[in-house]
């Protein structure tokens, strides 16, 4: 065990060497740790917004045939939902994980490009409130977050919404494949010695595949969304049927972004999970280089799978074959790592702190998630269910049900390496519980609600039987959720300054971050822990039975 | 020179039709009789789970094959449920110093996680591609129907012999149709969950897919791909038929109209002709009829009017002429500033009502 770690009080956030005080000091930081946290401060700020734009859809769908939200107001909303959680809540909440931890992980000072870092923060922000600004400049967008031409057009699309769809996307894309090649260099440039790439933690694993991932797919996008631009701005016709334009080629383009996207936001949470449960268990992860090469593999594969969106355009049994062959192919990696987790677990001691339960949580629901995605892979089950809410109930089991509670997961996880203090465990568990409850009342049933017939976006519906109950149950779960998040909310602004000093490593974890204080000086590091496996504070507080030690008596496992 | 039609007389023998006649298909109390006594003909009482209430050999296959994945997919669920449940309740240690024992991997572990599910999906991927084959609709011969897709409403046009009508589509039932879809707008996306796949309407493609009902009966449909502002409300009906009903109903549409013969539907004719409605809506079955809007010829013989919004009776057709923008708000039909003698006479017009 490690007996050797000092409580230490936080470390005064304001760094010596800035120049600058306060505010100030934040806005003009460049250091990575300060530029993480704001992150998920903006992460944080949307996740806010597109929150309340969901408690609003749930008001109007809680009962057939009410009058809450106009329509057009309905399809800005869920437009924004979507655009928001996915583009200004999910990415940056990764981003600030992976820009904080990715340099204390490896054991460098900062990332390769501390101002280009700066840089990709602001242009999200900036990109982020641009989008916004859309419901004071005429409507915001109201085409859905996958804005299918042509719907997005100039002639059915006439307010300036998607306009501010495009710049706000485009900016905060630019930022994110700036953000990326940073990740990525730091992570083959700035590993300490002794850090190969088969001994880094897997979270950094995840990070730099997700790094590949944007730096690959949302050039496309911008490519797209310019094409659509140029489209309704100066009639050029990319999408337009009648100019000799192709309203499929966007769609292929769009997924061509959108399902490497998914995996976007998937793997960075598949990485804070391998990070969290391991240390709750008191075992190293199971099965690393699987977990690590399946990772590849789905990346691979992510990029040949797009037109599972597009199963019911008709496009042929020869097209619809391939992408279920490949969509069905990249459930075996993604179980590959849910064995694993498990087997982490087996015979371990299991401590069931706030993270270890949202951990654990997330194994079963991203699991619901990932089959569903199954049944969408069988083809002529997506020509039934594609398009209603059991894609809505899919959907929210991959991006609520694995991102968000990996997200929480990580939260509780690293909040104290973060500030310096522990969060609050009681309070932690009631925001578990809540969580899960809300979480599984409102997506739970939308399974049943799709095969009842229900289409998605739709701003209200007919009294068929069993529709209005389940969306009430559904519209009490949000609001479960809603009351979860206020949970958080008071558990984070309490510990930020009363929680319990957290010392540098109160997980008693393996992994270089925690080999400096709470939260880390400005340069990191006072001296970097020799690294000689994967996990250098085991190997430092366990002299004789070091990893490499106890895989040789393990015999079967390679050495690393 | 617009005909006065028979609505009311043909309107009426096929709502008769649906009362008597029709047997409705499991779990859908007679639909008909349910429509015409209630003002909100839209809560009739279809299946609870249209997806799994197959009524067609396609829908059939496809419940099959969900059957199959989902029996895969439980088995899966329950086993990773398992395993978590036994391990927070085997071992957890809250107060437990001591490392456990530290394992890092085992490859013959890895190999049976990754071939048994390879294996699976290998299954489910041929019954995947067996099942598709199986629904595949030929590009050769011409369709039985055409189905287009409008904002907000369905354009249903019967080549053979020469029909358009809207938001209903009535077909004889064990006949397995060719359907044609199109779209005039946007994207739009044709389902009828009990009968049939789903499949996109696409501006500039014509996408073709096997229609069928096995018993006679009324199915919901609706279109699935988000289409703008009242995407909610574009809805309709399939009213599959015996093959004499069919008949029936399709020269009951062929008719030409005859000239009212109450005063009140006159004047309806008239202002129909004087006010805007002539200008997006036809009324009859002349080639080249306008298709901008719902041809209203026979109009008396639907279910429902505005995609779904309201059901198809004389009062709410009245509330429907008197203000459209409430019950649909952002749809193509303008607020005529009627008054209530204009809409009462339109809606005698329309109805036929004797």
């Amino acid at each position: 065990m490690n007996g050797t770690a000092e409580i230490a009080a936080p470390v005064p956030a304001v760094e010596k060497e800035s120049a600058h005080e306060g505010l100030l000091a934040w806005v003009s930081t460049v250091d990575h740790k300060r530029i993480g946290i704001l992150y998920l401060l903006a992460a944080a700020f949307f996740f806010a917004l597109g929150g309340g734009e969901a408690m609003l859809m749930r008001l109007q769908l809680s009962w057939p045939n009410l009058h809450v939200l106009a329509p057009d107001t309905y399809n800005q909303l869920f437009t924004m939902h979507g655009t928001t959680m996915i583009f200004l809540v999910a990415m940056p909440v990764i981003f600030g994980f992976a820009n904080y931890l990715v340099p204390l992980m490896i054991g460098a000072r900062d990332v390769a490009f501390p101002r280009l870092n700066a840089m990709s923060f602001w242009l999200l922000l900036f990109g982020g409130l641009l989008l916004y600004f859309s419901f004071a400049a005429g409507g915001a967008p109201d085409a859905g977050w996958f804005s299918y031409a042509p719907l997005s057009e100039q002639p059915y699309s006439s307010s300036n919404g998607t306009d501010y769809y495009v710049l706000g996307l485009l900016v905060t894309g630019i930022g994110s494949v700036a953000g990326s090649i940073n990740l990525l260099v730091t992570i083959l440039k700035f590993r300490a010695p002794g850090l190969t790439m088969r001994r880094v933690p897997l979270f950094v694993w995840m990070v730099f595949n997700t790094a590949v991932l944007v730096i690959l797919a949302i050039p496309v996008l911008n490519a797209a969304i310019v094409m659509l631009l140029i489209d309704r701005k100066f009639s050029s016709g990319f999408f337009q049927p009648g100019q000799g334009g192709s309203p499929l080629i966007w769609q292929h383009f769009f997924w061509t972004f959108g399902h490497p996207e998914v995996y976007i936001l998937a793997l960075p949470a598949f990485g804070m999970i391998s990070e969290v449960i391991p240390v709750f268990s008191r075992k190293p992860i199971f099965g690393y280089e699987f977990v690590a090469a399946s990772t590849v593999a789905i990346t691979v594969l992510s990029f040949g799978v797009w037109a599972h969106h597009m199963f019911a355009v008709g496009l042929g049994v020869l097209a619809n074959s391939f992408f279920a062959g490949t969509s069905l192919l990249i459930a075996v990696p993604t179980g590959v790592k849910i064995w694993n987790w498990i087997a982490t677990m087996w015979q371990g001691h299991l401590k069931l702190t706030t993270a270890m339960l949202f951990a654990m949580a997330f194994l079963v629901e991203f699991t619901i998630g990932g089959l569903s995605g199954v049944t969408f892979a069988a083809v002529p089950m997506d020509w039934q269910l594609t398009d209603t809410y059991y894609l809505v109930a899919h959907l929210h089991y991959v991006l609520f049900g694995g991102t968000i509670f990996g997200i929480f997961a990580a939260l509780y996880y690293w909040f104290p390496k973060m500030s310096g203090r522990m969060l609050d465990e009681h309070l932690g568990r009631l925001h578990f519980w809540l969580t899960v409850v809300g979480f599984n009342l409102t997506f739970l049933f939308h399974h049943a609600l799709g095969i009842m017939g229900m289409p998605r976006r739709v701003y209200t519906y007919p009294d068929l039987p069993g529709w209005g109950i389940l969306n009430l149950v559904s519209t009490i779960g949000a609001s479960i959720m809603g009351v979860s998040v206020l949970v958080l909310a008071r558990n984070l602004l309490h510990s930020l300054r009363h929680g319990k000093i957290a010392g540098d490593n109160p997980w008693e974890a393996w992994t270089l971050e925690w080999a400096t204080t709470s939260p880390p000086p400005a340069h990191n590091f006072n001296k970097v822990p020799p690294v000689n496996g994967r996990r250098p504070l085991w190997d430092l507080h366990h002299p004789g039975r070091t990893d490499e030690e106890l895989q040789k008596q393990e015999g079967g496992a390679r050495d690393p | 020179m617009l005909y006065t039609s028979k609505a009311g007389a043909v309107g009426d023998s096929q709502r008769a039709a649906n009362r008597e006649d029709v047997v409705v298909c499991p779990g859908l109390p007679a639909a008909g009789v349910h429509a015409m006594s209630n003002a909100d003909l839209h809560i009739t009482s279809p299946p609870w789970f249209p997806v799994f209430h197959p009524g067609s050999p396609d829908a059939w296959a496809i419940q099959s094959l969900s059957g199959f994945v989902f029996a895969v997919c439980a088995v899966i669920l329950a086993i990773v449920t398992g395993l978590v449940v036994f391990c927070l309740w085997r071992f957890r240690r809250p107060e437990k110093r001591e490392e456990p024992p530290q394992r890092f991997g085992n490859v013959k572990l890895e190999i049976v996680w990754i071939t048994i599910p390879l294996l699976l999906v290998a299954v489910i991927g041929i019954a995947t591609v067996f099942t598709m084959k199986s629904m595949a609709a030929p590009a050769s011969r011409p369709p039985d129907l055409i189905v287009r897709g409008h904002q907000w409403w369905w354009e249903v046009e019967y080549p053979q012999p020469g029909i358009v009508t809207a938001n209903e589509i009535h077909l004889p039932a064990g006949r397995k149709w060719l359907v044609e879809l199109e779209a005039a707008d946007v994207i739009h996306d044709f389902w009828v969950p009990e009968l049939a796949r789903k499949m996109d309407m696409i501006p500039g493609l014509k996408r073709r897919m096997w229609l069928e009902a096995d018993q006679p009966g009324v199915y919901q449909g609706q279109c699935a791909e988000f289409c703008g502002a009242q995407h909610a409300w574009m809805r309709f009906q399939v009213v599959a038929q015996s093959p004499a009903d069919f008949s029936a109903w399709q020269a009951g549409q062929l008719q030409p109209a005859a000239i009212p013969s109450r005063a009140e539907a006159r004047e309806g004719q008239q202002l129909f002709q004087q006010m805007t409605c002539v200008t997006c809506h036809a009324i009859d079955q002349s080639p080249g009829a306008l298709r901008t809007a719902p041809n209203l010829a026979q109009l008396a013989s639907r279910y429902q009017i505005a995609g779904g919004a309201l059901a198809n009776t004389p009062k709410q057709l009245f509330q429907w002429l008197m203000d459209p923008q409430k019950y649909k708000p952002g749809c193509k039909m303008p607020d005529l500033k009627l008054t209530d003698a204009q809409a009462h006479a339109l809606v005698a017009y329309l109805e036929g009502t004797p």
